[in-house]
């Protein structure tokens, strides 16, 4: 989740605003991207989480009904 | 006699093949996560009053596009059963009601908590929202009806035709009347924060995904609990058989003990 949400943040933007401290300081690779925007990337992957959960378990479900029409031979 | 060959037309156990395909259930969760991702990130217009809350759009608005659509189907399964007494059409209309009210009771507290920090009040008493609160009521009503009556084939029938009814003043109550009258709702009067001009192409984008989405979501959601109404509709036949059955051997050996 961590992974998806990082590669979608446009990378063009970190260049820009991470360019005058470059000048400054050597710049280290931290994940600022992630904390910055009100960290709404945060949200994103709180929500996607959730999201999953839901699909696994709907998956189950869903395998669950599959077993039980093959054991009653419901077409 | 021929309540009996009715019965036997029930007793058909065919799952919609489609609710087997697992093409369209990947496509619900792509839609969805693409739903979350561009909703909560990609760019939204500028709106006073309305600021990031735009974004609810995606989320508040596809809980009724999704209920009116599971809601028709819900209909036209009612219509199905009327025309012809199968049981397997009211399990339909009662199934797909059941996840289209859920989308309701989903989209009218997500509406509250958009209201609060819109229009300034949880419940403003706004047309559209007394409307869908009315007709949320009205389906709350065809799931007690169904559950006052016993006989299956009675209360399929009775629920079918206030299924009809409750889908007819649905309609009125939440696209007509608000709109007849000045509400704060966008699409009804005159509201300043949002409305259709508001909607532009990067909205646009992500809303009909959302649409998409959320509704084949529901779609999973009933086609689950059909498929297990109509598991458990085969257990109670399978019930039936055998009580049939030991009655049989039991008048048997009446008999034999007789002799």
């Amino acid at each position: 989740m961590l992974l998806l949400s990082a590669s979608l943040i446009p990378s063009n933007a970190q260049v820009v605003e991470n360019a005058p401290q470059e000048a400054k300081t050597p710049s280290v690779e931290m994940a600022d991207v992630f904390r910055q925007d009100g960290k709404i990337y945060v949200v994103v992957a709180v929500m996607l989480v959730i999201l999953g959960g839901v699909t696994v378990y709907m998956v189950g479900i869903d395998r669950k009904l599959n077993k039980l029409e093959k054991e009653l031979d419901i077409h | 006699m021929g309540n009996n060959n009715v019965q036997k037309a029930d007793n058909k156990q065919i799952v919609n093949k489609l609710f087997r395909k697992s093409w369209w259930k990947i496509a619900t969760v792509v839609l969805l996560v693409y739903t979350v991702v561009a909703g909560l990130l990609f760019d939204v217009p500028r709106l006073a009053i309305l600021n990031e809350t735009v974004r609810v759009l995606h989320f508040h608005v596809p809980m009724w596009f999704g209920m009116i659509i599971l809601l028709t189907f819900s209909v036209v399964y009612s219509v199905k059963y009327l025309r012809k007494p199968e049981l397997q059409h009211d399990i339909y209309a009662v199934e797909f009601a059941n996840a289209g009210v859920v989308f309701g009771i989903l989209g009218i507290i997500s509406g509250s908590v958009w209201a609060k920090f819109t229009w300034g009040a949880w419940w403003s008493n706004d047309p559209k929202q007394n409307g869908a609160a009315i007709g949320l009521l009205i389906y709350f009503a065809y799931f007690i009806l169904r559950n006052s009556l016993e006989d299956e084939q009675q209360k399929a029938k009775i629920s079918a035709v206030y299924n009809i009814f409750a889908f007819a003043a649905l309609i009125p109550l939440l696209f007509i009347l608000p709109r007849l009258t000045d509400s704060l709702h966008p699409g009804n009067g005159g509201n300043p924060g949002f409305n259709t001009y508001d909607m532009n192409s990067d909205l646009r984008k992500v809303f009909y995904t959302a649409v998409l989405g959320w509704t084949l979501l529901g779609g999973w959601l009933a086609s689950m609990r059909i498929r297990m109404r109509i598991i458990k509709q085969k257990i109670n036949e399978k019930h039936e058989e055998n009580y049939l059955r030991t009655d049989h051997l039991a008048a048997v050996e009446r008999e034999s003990h007789s002799l």
